[in-house]
């Protein structure tokens, strides 16, 4: 079976079919956006990505918006003597011909002030700003609390 | 022997400040999430697995319980005598409603244990286990707090910790050693 016929059929059938597409914006690439669901709306939701530069400069990831929450900020979970810390991230590295991702227990979007409740299923917009490349908005397919990312077939996790 | 005393004052409490106490020489006293009073007696003769957390955080907790809740499908029922529970660090939001929804994402064996910020206190004591609220901007906080998963054999003597992260081929193992 050729490549493209059987990415085709994981994407009907994949719940995560959203967090499966790729991005392109100059040399980075942003896949793999996902997020959990919450209980309610009065708690911080989760965001997860994996951007790639290609390029030969550095790029940083500086800021994060979405029409889904409030106050949307880059953190990054660091253990340190055994004791779990969330302090926030000012910019996240993505240096030139590297990959770097958002994911479970590092660096990680916050997303305060939610609008509603994310449910399993939902999907929600995300634009990513980069100090270099500028902004680039993503699809973020809501998974289950459980989830540990999307079942894509080229993910990396 | 005044050397020999002042030996082990000087060595002896430093041992018990980092390791757990015993469960049977615990004295907290909380609530579950379905409403439950719990005491350390009500452990006696388990194995237990115990980690701090509390349901607000959106990383590390989701992640811990979602890897707790895998090493449980690994166990399969082995692990059913196991006592599983998430003791909030956060007792001001986690009421025992707030837990019940929490931990009904998970392994049904996990428990959500809750309760007045003294017992949560004294619970963190027992367990060597530390916790701090930090302010935010906007009126939020989250809380710091001791990321392991402390295990401990049906006596009642702590057996180990797994770490944030530890990989599943060393903490299933772990956890095995405490079933029998």
């Amino acid at each position: 079976m050729n490549h493209f016929l059987l990415a085709a059929a994981l994407t009907l059938s994949a719940p995560a079919a959203m967090a499966c597409e790729t991005v392109a914006i100059g040399d980075l690439t942003v896949e793999h956006a996902w997020s959990k669901a919450t209980i309610g709306a009065g708690r911080p939701g989760v965001f997860y990505v994996e951007i790639t530069n290609t390029g030969s400069t550095d790029d940083a990831l500086v800021g994060i918006a979405t029409p889904a929450a409030g106050m949307p900020m880059l953190h990054e979970t660091v253990v340190q003597d055994g004791i779990a810390s969330m302090p926030h991230a000012m910019s996240i590295p993505v240096p030139a011909g590297q990959s770097v991702q958002l994911s479970p227990g590092g660096y990680h979007g916050m997303l305060m002030g939610l609008t509603t409740a994310l449910k399993e299923g939902d999907s929600f917009p995300v634009t990513l700003t980069f100090e270099k490349a500028g902004e680039v908005t993503v699809n973020v397919d809501v998974l289950s609390l459980r989830a540990e990312g999307p079942d894509c077939a080229d993910a990396g996790q | 022997m005044l050397g020999v005393g002042a030996y082990r004052t000087r060595n002896r409490p430093a041992l018990s400040e980092v390791l757990p106490l015993p469960i049977g020489e615990m004295s907290w006293a909380l609530t579950d999430h379905r409403d439950q009073s719990v005491r350390p007696t009500d452990w006696a003769g388990h194995p237990v697995m115990v980690f701090f957390g509390f349901t607000w955080c959106p990383d590390v907790c989701p992640t811990t319980l979602g890897d707790i809740s895998l090493w449980l499908e690994d166990l399969g029922a082995d692990a059913n005598r196991l006592i599983v529970a998430l003791i909030s660090v956060d007792p001001e939001r986690d009421t025992p409603a707030v837990l019940a929804d929490y931990v009904s994402n998970f392994d049904p064996r996990i428990i959500g244990l809750t309760g007045p910020a003294e017992e949560v206190a004294q619970a963190a004591a027992d367990f060597r286990v530390t916790y701090r609220r930090v302010d935010k901007d906007g009126g939020h906080y989250t809380m710091d707090h001791t990321a392991g998963v402390f295990l401990f054999h049906p006596d009642g003597r702590f057996a180990s910790i797994i770490d944030f992260h530890e990989d599943r081929r060393f903490a299933v193992p772990k956890i095995r050693r405490t079933l029998s």
